[in-house]
């Protein structure tokens, strides 16, 4: 079952098109892989490796480098708190000790009906906006004690729609349709590309 | 003196991220202009532009596009934004708000360098930013900006929307080309120094940051001239800076480069507005966390290049984080070396072992078990990394991650050196073990 569905068999052929070599699109299918299962799993990771044609330990290699693919189970929601230089200058520590009374579990662990789970994480580009955290990679600016507490009961509650559940990253994709499609640059092709041909440039 | 806003025009247009809105404020003219003109007078536009690159290194963006090498095909442009220096936040804001700007900026470089394909390397963790240009990709292929055939000319370019999956080291550009390939993240070796001659799949490759691209249309439109005229000499344009930490009002301000000073930055009411509560200043970091700190004395520096160069740290990328009085010193140095050292990605032994010990002996340090002979330690150990301890810094690494965990020891050390001490002295518990083992 962790192998990619059909539904998003498609996607991955859709997003390997798009790419003059295969493997290029392999971070692109660990996430989607991601996405329906909520980590990375083994089986996964063997489908993924026989649809870009690397072995599955490649696709481990190039996975195990990268903080957002999870290969054993986090929460239903990951809060990612911030404790970068700015956000640490303006109270990340104690959000995140807050975050660990407040769940009541450590950093990395899930709590017991599976819904949270929290780390700290480097800077998330919302620097003007601390102290920050990130819910499945959606920003919570500025947040206070009280503010965190409501996040995580609306969550429990249902009556926070906006956050998908782990792994969806963008809602929306890059759709192209094959007749707008210029093609992928073959790194064969050893030919200047037709506008440079034409207008003689050598350059 | 006033001038026009170049890359954050639109941020403030509630739909100016759709291409109704884009359009609206003329939105691709800048690639009908291009269109117009054959590529090499594109190419020079942007060389008398001066444009200097926007990532961190500042390199001209005209003269790194004059690095490809003739006659070797394809060519790819690679789209860096992976937006992860700490204190950096302006790549996400134009991807957010402004997105067919910096799809204009991919074309029109395409267009100009005959490159065949465009991927757009989106940092992992931005979500919504990877939502606004996949619709924004998919309104401007509908509408014929992008794909087959671009608006009825000969010009054929796809701009892929890639997105990365969390690794500060990708922002590096040979370790994005790595990404990019579907392998660990890790810089490759030097030489080559410049993608331009072997990067994606070893062809010539353009890799540019947002910011950088973000200005291509408004060069091409107004002219290189136009753009030259604005700023100092060599630092031209305007510029985006993100003010954080301990001011008034935080935030991401466009000014003109090089004439603007840290201390109309920081201090002017119309951007950050001053330190908070009335406090004063104690130091800044004035180009995110791999800069070297500045402190009061460099308020009136101008923020210009050559100038910020000259005085021992660099704008890099354009953050600055503002610490007041009340800052603890070593923990905001702690903060910064734990980064570069969570961050190093393990290729070069003196970073990967470096920065990992520096972190460690700081944690002692912090937990009230330093020793007096640490200090002299912590400085070996960053001269090992980056001899000399020297601006700009001596690398025994492939790429500057390093180097980068050495500046804020060597600030915070040259400035507040009695806090460390103090720290150390206050330590009155002799540890049984020796402290910093693995966890």
């Amino acid at each position: 079952m962790s192998r990619l569905n059909e539904e998003n068999l498609r996607i991955a052929r859709q997003i390997l098109s798009r790419y003059p070599k295969k493997k290029s699109a392999l971070i692109p299918l660990l996430h989607l892989s991601q996405e329906q299962n909520g980590m990375v799993t083994n089986e996964a990771m063997e489908h993924i490796a026989e649809l870009v044609e690397v072995t599955p330990a490649e696709v481990l290699g190039t996975c195990s480098f990268y903080e957002m693919f999870k290969r054993h189970p986090v929460g239903e929601y990951q809060i990612n708190i911030c404790h970068g230089i700015s956000c640490h200058l303006l109270g990340a520590e104690d959000v995140l000790e807050h975050a660990e009374k407040s769940l009541g579990v450590k950093e990395g662990e899930i709590t017991q009906d599976g819904k949270f789970s929290f780390e700290g994480v480097e800077c998330i580009a919302a620097c003007t906006e601390a102290p920050c955290l990130q819910v499945n990679y959606r920003y919570v600016n500025r947040v206070s004690s009280d503010e965190f507490d409501q996040l995580v009961t609306d969550l429990k509650n249902g009556q926070n729609t906006q956050i998908p559940k782990h792994g969806t990253l963008a809602k929306t994709r890059q759709n192209i349709q094959s007749e707008k499609l210029a093609g992928p640059a073959e790194v064969e092709s050893a030919s200047p590309p037709v506008w440079l041909q034409r207008n003689k440039e050598d350059q | 003196m006033s001038i026009p806003l170049i890359t954050t025009s639109r941020w403030n247009i509630e739909d100016g991220h759709t291409l109704e809105g884009y359009l609206r404020t003329g939105g691709y003219q800048g690639l009908r202009r291009a269109l117009e003109m054959t590529p090499a007078q594109v190419h020079e536009e942007v060389k008398k532009a001066s444009l200097l690159g926007r990532g961190g290194a500042g390199f001209p963006a005209g003269i790194k596009w004059g690095f490809l090498p003739p006659d070797v095909w394809p060519r790819y442009l690679v789209v860096n934004g992976d937006e992860s220096e700490p204190g950096t936040y302006k790549d996400r804001l134009l991807i957010e708000r402004d997105p067919h700007q910096l799809i204009e900026g991919c074309v029109i470089t395409c267009f100009a360098l005959g490159l065949s394909q465009c991927f757009l390397y989106v940092r992992g963790e931005m979500a919504h930013g990877q939502e606004r240009i996949a619709s924004a990709l998919n309104e401007a292929y509908e509408h014929g900006y992008v794909g087959r055939n671009i608006l009825g000319t000969e010009l054929s370019v796809d701009v892929v929307l890639h997105w990365g999956a969390g690794a500060y080291i990708v922002g590096e550009e040979t370790a994005l080309i790595e990404s990019l390939e579907g392998n660990r993240g890790m810089p490759r070796l030097k030489p080559p120094y410049f993608p331009a001659s072997i990067g994606l799949y070893g062809k010539p490759t353009i890799v540019n940051n947002v910011e950088t691209l973000s200005n291509i249309p408004w060069i091409v439109e107004h002219g290189g001239d136009a753009f030259a005229k604005i700023g100092a000499e060599q630092s031209t344009g305007t510029r985006i800076f993100a003010v954080s930490g301990h001011v008034r009002n935080p935030g991401v301000f466009e000014v003109e480069f090089g004439t603007t000073t840290f201390r109309d930055l920081i201090m002017g009411d119309q951007y950050a507005g001053g330190i908070r509560d009335g406090n004063t200043i104690k130091a800044f970091i004035p180009g995110g966390a791999s800069a070297p700190w500045f402190f009061e004395e460099h308020l009136d520096t101008p923020l210009e290049k050559t100038t910020v160069d000259n005085e021992g740290s660099m704008l890099g990328s354009g953050a600055v984080v503002v610490m007041d009085e009340t800052t603890d010193i070593v923990k905001a140095c702690h903060n910064v070396v734990r980064f570069f050292s969570r961050e190093s990605c393990g290729k070069c032994t003196p970073c990967r072992e470096g920065t990992n010990w520096l972190e460690k002996i700081l944690d002692r340090i912090l937990n009230g078990y330093g020793r007096p002979e640490d200090i002299d330690l912590l400085l070996d150990v960053c001269d090992n990394i980056s001899p000399g301890i020297s601006w700009p810094p001596k690398q025994t690494t492939i790429c500057p991650l390093g180097p980068s965990a050495v500046s804020p020891i060597a600030s915070a050390l040259k400035r507040y050196r009695s806090e460390f001490d103090a720290y150390i002295t206050s330590n009155t518990d002799t540890p049984v073990t020796v402290n910093g083992g693995p966890a």
